[in-house]
C-alpha cells in the first residue's frame, strides 16, 4: 500500500491544487416580477488540498454555490478566484471531480468502463491499455476489485458509489465537489465509505468541497465547515474542525465530537426562520 | 436455464399448433365451405402449389417494407435529433407532427398513387408514413431523458457535443429507438399492404386482393399466411438487431439477483 501511496502522491504533486477564495458572492434569479436571492454576501476561502464541509437547511443555496465553483451558473454580483485567475480565466475543464448523491453510471458499462470513460474525455493523451490500467487501479483503490466487469446493475448501491467516486478521483483533478454522495446509502455503508473518503483524500491532495445534510459527517471529515442558513443563503458561520487526523470509529464516540456536533446543530436551528419546519 | 427456455418455446409453438388443430376441427365438425373458410391444412396446401407465384409475390412486398422501414428509420431518427436539440425545431413541428399522427395516413394511399404512379415508390412511401412517427416521438423521447448532470459532467470534464452524443446520449436513447421499431415494422407491413391493396400488380396484397375478387378462398388465406410469415420474420431482424444493440440490458434481464 506504502508504494502505491508514494506512486500516487508523485503523480498528483505534478497537478497545481488552486487555492479558492469567494469574495461578496451574491446570486439573485429574477423570476416573474420578484427576484429571488439564492446566495447573499458570501465570502469563504477553500485551502488549497482542504477538505471544506457546507452544512445548511435545504434552500440554503449549497448547491448553487456549487455551480457557481464549477463554472455552470453566473454570480449577479461579487468574485471567486482561482489563485489569482477568476472564473473566467481559470479553465476549469477537465479540473473538477464529480460525485452527486446518485451515481450516476452509465448502464450498458461496465465498472471499469465506466471509470474509462472519463479518461477518455479527460486524458486523451493516454492509450487504451493505459486508461484501462489507472481505471482498475482506482476500482482496487475504492475496493471494488473483482467487480471490474460488473454493470452497475449488478453492484450494490453502496458499490456504485464506489465506481462512481473513483470515477470522480481517476483523473486526478485538482478540485473534488461532493452533492451529498453518501444521503442514499445506509448508516453502514455510509460510515465506511466516509472513512475510505478520508483515505482516498489523504493519498491525492486533491481539494475536497463537500456538501451535507449531516452534521456528524461534515464534523468527522472536514477541516472546514461553512454553516449556512436559508432564505437568502448566507455564511452564518466557518468552523474550523480542531481533530487531528486520520480520523476514525474513536473520534466518532468522543465527547469533543459530540459537543462540536451539537453545537452546530444548535446554530442551525437557530437560523431557522419563524414559522418554517 | 435452458431448460427453462426450451419448454417455454415449445409452449409457446403449442399454443400456435392447438390453433390450427382447433381451427381444423371446427372446419371439418360444421362442414364449413372452404370459399368461407378452408382448413389450415388446404391452405398449407394451396401454398405448396402455388408456392412459386407466391415467391415471386413476396419479393416486391419484401421490398416495400424493409424500403419503407428503413426510410421511416433513418427520417425519423434525424427529426428526432432535431426536436430534442433544437427547442425552436421541437416548438414549431411538434403540433404539426401529432396533426399528422392522428390523420389516418392509410386514406392518402390513393393519393400517392396519383403522385407517384403504380410501381414500388407508393408503397414505400406509405409504408416509410405510417412508420415514421412513432421512431420520431420516441427517439426524441429516449434522447431528452438523458439526466442532465450526466451532460453537464461529460462538459466539465471538457467532453465536445460530439463525443457527448456518441457516447452518453445514443447508447442512452438506445432501448426507445429499439422499442419503436418493433412498433415500426409491424406498421411497415401494414402500410405496404395497403399500397398494394389500393393499386398493384404485384405484390401479396395484390394477391390477396386479387383472389378475393375471384372468390379464391383458399389462395387468399395462402397469401395471408406467406403475409403474415414475412411479417414475423421482419419482426425477428428487429428483434436480433435489438439483441445485437442491447446486448447489455439482456444482460440486466437475465441477472438472477442483484447483491
Amino acid at each position: 500500500m506504502l508504494n502505491r501511496h508514494q506512486e500516487l502522491q508523485k503523480a498528483e504533486s505534478v497537478i497545481s491544487v488552486p487555492n479558492i477564495s469567494i469574495n461578496d458572492l451574491s446570486v439573485r434569479y429574477r423570476t416573474k416580477g420578484s427576484a429571488l436571492t439564492a446566495l447573499e454576501h458570501i465570502s469563504l476561502d477553500i485551502p488549497r488540498n482542504s477538505f471544506v464541509s457546507i452544512v445548511g437547511p435545504s434552500g440554503c443555496g449549497k448547491t448553487t454555490l456549487l455551480k457557481v465553483l464549477s463554472g455552470v451558473l453566473r454570480p449577479s454580483s461579487g468574485e471567486v478566484k482561482f489563485d489569482s485567475k477568476s472564473l473566467a480565466e481559470a479553465d476549469l475543464s477537465g479540473k473538477i471531480g464529480y460525485v452527486f448523491q446518485r451515481p450516476l453510471l452509465l448502464p450498458w458499462r461496465t465498472a471499469i468502463e465506466n471509470v474509462v470513460l472519463t479518461l477518455e474525455v479527460a486524458k486523451k493523451h493516454l492509450g487504451r491499455e493505459e486508461r484501462l490500467a489507472e481505471a482498475r487501479k482506482w476500482l482496487e483503490l475504492v475496493g471494488l476489485a473483482g467487480f471490474e466487469d460488473r454493470l452497475p446493475n449488478e453492484l450494490s448501491g453502496g458499490m456504485q458509489q464506489r465506481v462512481s467516486l473513483s470515477r470522480a478521483l481517476a483523473f486526478r483533478p485538482p478540485i473534488l465537489m461532493m452533492d451529498e454522495p453518501f444521503a442514499a446509502l445506509d448508516e453502514i455503508t455510509r460510515e465506511t465509505m466516509q472513512e475510505e473518503l478520508l483515505r482516498l483524500w489523504s493519498i491525492t491532495e486533491s481539494s475536497v468541497i463537500f456538501i451535507t445534510h449531516s452534521i456528524s459527517e461534515a464534523v468527522l471529515l472536514s477541516e472546514r465547515i461553512v454553516v449556512m442558513s436559508a432564505r437568502p443563503g448566507k455564511v452564518d458561520e466557518i468552523i474550523d474542525v480542531p481533530f487531528a487526523r486520520p480520523r476514525g470509529e474513536e473520534l466518532r464516540g468522543s465527547a469533543a465530537f459530540t459537543e462540536l456536533v451539537q453545537y452546530i446543530r444548535h446554530k442551525l436551528r437557530e437560523s431557522k426562520p419563524v414559522g418554517a419546519n | 436455464m435452458w431448460l427453462r427456455y426450451l419448454s417455454r418455446v415449445s409452449g409457446q409453438i403449442g399454443v400456435f399448433v392447438a390453433f390450427f388443430l382447433a381451427w381444423e376441427a371446427l372446419v371439418d365438425i360444421f362442414k364449413i365451405k372452404p370459399v368461407i373458410l378452408p382448413a389450415p391444412s388446404v391452405i398449407f396446401l394451396t401454398i405448396g402449389k402455388h408456392w412459386a407465384y407466391l415467391m415471386q409475390h413476396t419479393w416486391p412486398t419484401f421490398l416495400a417494407i424493409g424500403g419503407g422501414f428503413l426510410f421511416a428509420a433513418i427520417a425519423g431518427f434525424i427529426i428526432a435529433v432535431g426536436i430534442a436539440y433544437s427547442r425552436w425545431i421541437s416548438e414549431l413541428t411538434y403540433p404539426f407532427l401529432v396533426s399528422a399522427q392522428v390523420l389516418p395516413k392509410i386514406a392518402l394511399a390513393p393519393l400517392f398513387l396519383i403522385w407517384f404512379g403504380f410501381g414500388l415508390t407508393p408503397k414505400v412511401v406509405i409504408a416509410a408514413l405510417i412508420a415514421f412517427f412513432p421512431i420520431v416521438i420516441n427517439t426524441a423521447r429516449g434522447l431528452q431523458s438523458v439526466e442532465v448532470e450526466l451532460i453537464q459532467y461529460m462538459r466539465s470534464l471538457g467532453a465536445g457535443w460530439r463525443e457527448i452524443f456518441f457516447k452518453i446520449s445514443l447508447p442512452w436513447s438506445l432501448p426507445y429507438v429499439m422499442a419503436s421499431f418493433k412498433i415500426a415494422i409491424t406498421l411497415a407491413v401494414v402500410g405496404a399492404v395497403v399500397g398494394e391493396f389500393v393499386a398493384s400488380d404485384r405484390g401479396l396484397g395484390y394477391v390477396i386482393s386479387y383472389a378475393n375478387i375471384s372468390l379464391d378462398t383458399e389462395l387468399m388465406f395462402a397469401g395471408i399466411f406467406v403475409l403474415s410469415a414475412l411479417g414475423v420474420l421482419f419482426f425477428l431482424a428487429v428483434v436480433l438487431f435489438e439483441w445485437m444493440v442491447l446486448s447489455w440490458q439482456a444482460a440486466i434481464e437475465t441477472t438472477p439477483e442483484t447483491m
